[in-house]
């Protein structure tokens, strides 16, 4: 293995703890402090992927967050896998597997590659245009381009890592441990301030940390050197906080931020068991300060994408901060003075730099007057019209500049090299702050776009607000901070800054060829293969808005969202369009910055905790006795038994017919209950029930229907008159919490002269109902002293009781037709209470049954259950329930909309009973009716509500809901199915026992 | 992502929080008396504004009550809150 390309490292590698890892399937080194990235550069691995849609051969582009190249999926083996991860943000670890994204069968052999040369066939919005005709093979398409486009594969396990969330509250949070954030953070801990301060590496400092600038001092020491001694002193600061490998992800309105902590990524696989993988923080600040940096650009060339072409500010870190060369023979190219120290830098470390390509007339500055003394080659008013090289960089083709900047004259320079740094001036990471609200402003001095109105208590600082030199970034950050945290002044009022002066400067948006561009592959967003080429065509077809133009070229919609390319490619569009930067305006940022795991936006809310769910005290009876569950709303709601092995629809029947013919019990635990008390609790009553309350005896029980506001059946349930003042009602399992929730909007925006007082005791109490023609005589077994006699205690009414020590409620009503107790009693008894039943019910042969029985049951009776016979567009008129609705109170919630024009219609849809002709075909719930089968388009009159098979009445039911159904007794009509055509008959919804005989039998 | 300042808890996430709809709207207190029309205003019809538009709110995981919010609708500030049955501010 060639040690060429490390160099003598930094102190940020430590060169004694040597770090084995694999990519592509080979065996490589690294040491502990290495990434992913500069560990293969150092291997002189540069070709690590390929496009997306070219599948030309790319390499490491950058040393940070913004990559669009260098995304590999690690996976160690097990289970435990993740595609689309920026090589330059890993960590290496011992044992650390990392493959190439996106080719096939190998990076270095892929067969994608055709798309390069058939590249000219394949223009913006391609897949749009071609893939349109004949509609009927878009399946078939869509399989293949599935298949070659990808990024990464998805892991096909339960993911092994447990993630976190945590609430965090501070006074301020500074995002960016630069230089600027550094300053910020300590100042604002040091005045009592409750700090924290958070960064996407793993250490501190930003670029200032490790840049050795000749021409950067404070205080007379080199810049480097005096931040490191400031973090030192971090460390033992009160009220501050350190977050590192900690990338904010979010930044939403008040201050209120997500980000993601990284705690184990960057461990060996042994070390990261037992310990929490990622952590999503959930930050609210009062005061937020950005210290976000500024990502350097590139340059917009012909074949500016080969491995190899790097920015320049990744060539220095490299070599600054990992020790690592990227290249032997090393050529800038630059619109500014940064490539001149990343120059500069490799030439004191003894590396070759064969030339410049600076687009510039000239510089003054400093550092290129150093440069020059050194005696590199500068090409002044030149720019790279091609570059040559299929899987590594090898020779580049200059050419002189025209003063327009739109050609190039003269012969042509060509260099050979291996590494080309690219300084195409920085874009500050605005990200954040146009997330959180805030609006920009376009600085037609640097070519940047600025954060300009704050919506929220924040404070943009360093380059991320355009302050690129050392001298303005201290001296703004000092005023500004005093003014943001109202203070007298900084620890670094006064310190003496050395910085390089303003270079000059030429911005060139699209850099021009010898070549037409037709001919050329200026790349602008490398992950998703986007040419300014792409970009003109876009607006040649008359694509304006820069929104549509990022959708149809895919500008800047890669896993990077376009960190690197978006500035070029709203300059592009500018000149092309003729319009100023600051009026086309930027497409909208979004969250999250970096990606995120899905494991982290879901934490701990996996598993049974996904959705919480809600058990009645008799559930462990439920699972003793092996019954299926159904979820009702959160409920775990027992089902059906069966038993023996039988099938769903056999258990239904055998409960059915059971509870009809002897005795059947429910849990109703679920149902909901409020608790109703105060002077007014009658009055209240009247008025959110269609029907009349004041009369209600005490002890006695009355249904109700409650409306919407627009006359539209809300929720049903039986209210008991417990007291003079005190009423218990119940509502539907899954409209308990919005039906209370109603209840106290009137009370406390309509009716707030009401003395009501609500209390929601759904689960304060358990619920038993027995039911059948035998269930009076299991009541009177377990209470042998209650009257259970009709005059004492007929249908409709309510006891207290005892059964043994403990205490019930007892009330007599019925949602299946039959004879029945609803025993309520408090909820810690319910199981017990459930048992004594099921004891006492013993010689009838007692059948627990659960929620697909009862529903059979009461369709049978033809009673509603709303939501599933009722969708919110049904009155009670709709329902055939004139009979519950008072024609003698002046006002209840609801009344004046069952007067509308539009609900007294003849013509709505009304709740029918159907009857198929065939009496053993059951119905499908929601299919069609109809009346005519040929007409054409045709006439849906309504749809099938509930259906069953009755084994009571041993035919086939249905209820529906069917245009004008009310007027239809015994019109025959259709059910079309995909197979058969269904004939059915209109009836009356009340199927069994028609006469409520058994009620009182 | 709103801090709200609930009247009677203080200053809660806005997860804790319900929206209403449009606050001011009494329910008439003769609706037999109104016109379709009439009361079709009452039950349907609801402003949208961009900018400042009152609200009605609800503590729902919190203390249950209802308040009123002044909120410019185009950049999420919430310029006033308070309590049900107060008068709205004249602006």
């Amino acid at each position: 293995m060639s040690t060429y390309f490390r160099i003598k490292p930094s102190e940020f590698i430590d060169e004694t703890v040597r770090v084995s890892f694999k990519f592509n399937g080979k065996n490589y080194h690294g040491f502990k402090g290495d990434t992913l990235a500069s560990a293969l550069l150092a291997n002189n691995v540069h070709l690590v992927g390929r496009s997306f849609k070219y599948h030309r051969p790319r390499g490491i582009m950058t040393a940070g967050s913004e990559e669009p190249n260098a995304i590999v999926q690690i996976s160690d083996g097990t289970n435990r896998t993740e595609p689309n991860v920026r090589a330059t943000e890993i960590e290496i670890y011992e044992g650390l597997e990392a493959s190439s994204q996106n080719c096939w069968p190998s990076v270095n052999h892929d067969i994608g590659g055709i798309n390069n040369a058939i590249s000219a066939f394949l223009p913006a919005g391609f897949y749009y245009k071609t893939f349109m005709w004949p509609a009927s093979f878009w399946e078939k398409y869509e399989y293949v381009i599935r298949h070659s486009a990808g990024l990464g594969k998805s892991p096909t396990e339960r993911d092994p890592d447990v993630y976190d969330h945590r609430y965090i509250h501070c006074d301020v949070l500074v995002v960016g441990a630069g230089i600027s954030g550094i300053l910020a953070a300590r100042n604002a801990a040091k005045n009592n301030l409750k700090t924290l301060l958070v960064d996407e590496k793993n250490e501190l400092g930003g670029s200032t940390i490790y840049q050795n600038r000749e021409f950067n001092k404070i205080e007379n020491q080199n810049s480097s050197d005096w931040l490191k001694k400031e973090i030192k002193e971090l460390r033992n600061i009160k009220n501050l906080e350190i977050k590192t490998r900690t990338s904010v992800a979010a930044f939403h309105g008040y201050n209120y931020l997500l980000a993601r902590e990284n705690l184990t990524d960057h461990l060996e696989n042994k070390d990261k068991q037992g310990k929490i993988r990622q952590r999503l923080l959930k930050i609210r600040a009062k005061k937020v300060i950005l210290a976000t940096g500024a990502l350097e650009r590139p340059l917009i060339f012909n074949n500016n994408d080969r491995p190899g072409i790097m920015l320049s500010s990744a060539v220095k870190k490299y070599a600054d901060f990992y020790g690592v060369v990227s290249g032997k023979k090393n050529v800038f190219f630059t619109n500014n003075d940064s490539a001149y120290e990343s120059a500069f830098c490799l030439h004191n470390k003894g590396i070759n730099v064969e030339a410049i390509i600076d687009i510039r007339e000239s510089s003054n500055s400093k550092i290129v007057k150093a440069v020059e003394e050194a005696g590199i080659k500068i090409h002044w008013s030149h720019t790279i019209v091609d570059t040559r090289g299929y899987k590594r960089l090898s020779e580049i083709s200059a050419m002189m500049l025209s003063n327009d900047g739109l050609s190039v004259t003269g012969s042509k320079i060509n260099i050979s090299c291996d590494c080309l740094g690219v300084a195409g001036g920085w874009t500050p990471a605005v990200h954040l702050f146009t997330q959180s609200g805030g609006k920009l402003k376009f600085d037609e001095n640097d070519n940047v776009f600025l954060p300009n109105i704050y919506p929220s208590e924040q404070m943009s600082v360093g380059s991320c607000n355009g302050d690129f030199k050392l001298k303005e970034i201290i001296s703004n950050l000092s005023t500004n901070l005093k003014q943001f945290l109202k203070v007298d002044k900084t620890d670094f009022d006064n310190v003496l800054i050395e910085s390089e002066e303003e270079n000059s400067k030429r911005n060139i948006w699209l850099l021009p060829s010898d070549k037409p561009i037709g001919k050329t592959k200026p790349f602008v967003d490398y992950q998703n293969d986007a040419t300014a080429k792409d970009i003109k065509l876009a607006l040649r077809e008359g694509f304006r808005s820069i929104e549509h133009v990022k959708r149809y070229t895919t500008t800047g919609m890669g896993t990077d969202q376009g960190k690197l390319g978006n500035m070029h490619a709203l300059g592009i569009i500018a000149d092309t369009a003729g319009v100023k930067m600051s009026e086309l305006g930027t497409t909208t940022f979004r969250p999250p910055y970096t990606p995120l795991t899905f494991g982290t936006i879901v934490g701990r809310n996996v598993g049974e905790y996904f959705d919480v769910f809600r058990r009645t005290p008799m559930n462990d009876w439920h699972i003793e006795n092996k019954a299926e569950f159904e979820n009702v709303g959160q409920w775990k709601r027992a089902w059906y038994y069966p038993a023996n092995g039988e099938t769903m629809h056999e258990a239904v029947q055998r409960e059915s017919k059971a509870a009809r013919e002897s005795a059947g019990i429910l849990d109703a635990s679920t149902l909901g209950k409020i608790d109703i008390q105060g002077t007014d609790a009658s009055e209240f009553l009247n008025r959110v029930y269609t029907n009349a309350w004041s009369k209600l005896g005490i002890g006695k029980c009355r249904y109700g229907l409650m409306l919407n506001e627009d006359g539209m059946v809300y929720d049903d349930g039986v209210t008991t008159r417990l007291g003079e003042n005190h009423y218990l009602m119940t509502t539907t399992t899954g409209g308990a919490a919005n039906v209370l929730g109603k209840l106290e909007d009137y009370l406390q925006t309509e009716w707030p002269e009401l003395d009501v007082y609500l209390t929601s005791v759904t689960d304060h109490f358990a619920t038993a109902s027995i039911c059948g023609p035998n269930s009076k005589k299991i009541l009177n077994k377990l209470i042998p002293d209650l009257d259970l006699s009709e005059e004492s205690f007929p249908h409709m009414s309510f006891k207290n009781a005892q059964i043994g020590n403990i205490k019930c409620r007892i009330m007599r009503i019925s949602f299946t037709g039959e004879h029945s107790y609803e025993i309520n009693v408090q909820s810690n008894y319910g199981k017990a209470i459930w048992e004594k039943c099921m004891e006492a019910g013993k010689e009838f042969s007692i059948t627990p049954y659960g929620t697909e029985t009862m529903h059979l049951l009461r369709a049978e009776k033809g009673f509603i259950i709303v939501g599933q016979d009722t969708d919110g567009t049904m009155t009670p008129i709709d329902l055939q329930m004139d009979w519950i609705v008072s024609k003698k109170k002046y006002d209840f919630i609801g009344k004046r909309s069952l007067y509308r024009s539009d609900t007294m219609k003849e013509e709505r849809k009304q709740l029918v009973g159907l009857l198929t002709d065939d009496p053993n075909i059951v119905l499908e719930e929601g299919a069609q009716i109809v009346s005519d089968l040929n007409q054409s388009p045709v006439n849906m009159l309504g749809h099938v509500t509930s259906s069953y098979y009755s084994p009571n009445l041993k035919k086939s039911i249905a209820l529906a809901v069917v245009r004008g159904g009310k007027n239809m007794m015994g019109k025959k009509l259709f059910i079309p199915m995909e197979d058969k055509t269904i004939n059915v008959t209109i009836e009356n919804p009340v199927f069994f026992d028609t006469e409520n005989k058994r009620l009182n039998a | 992502m709103f801090l709200i300042n609930c009247p009677y808890c203080g200053e809660r996430d806005h997860q804790e929080f319900k929206a209403g709809g449009e606050a001011h709207i009494e329910r008439p207190k003769q609706p037999t008396e109104l016109s379709d029309d009439e009361w079709a205003e009452y039950l349907f019809m609801r402003k949208n504004i961009k900018g400042i538009q009152f609200e009605r709110w609800n503590h729902a995981h919190g203390c249950r009550k209802w308040f009123n919010m002044v909120r410019d609708t185009s950049n999420d500030q919430i310029k006033l809150i308070y309590k049900m049955g107060e008068k709205p501010p004249a602006e």
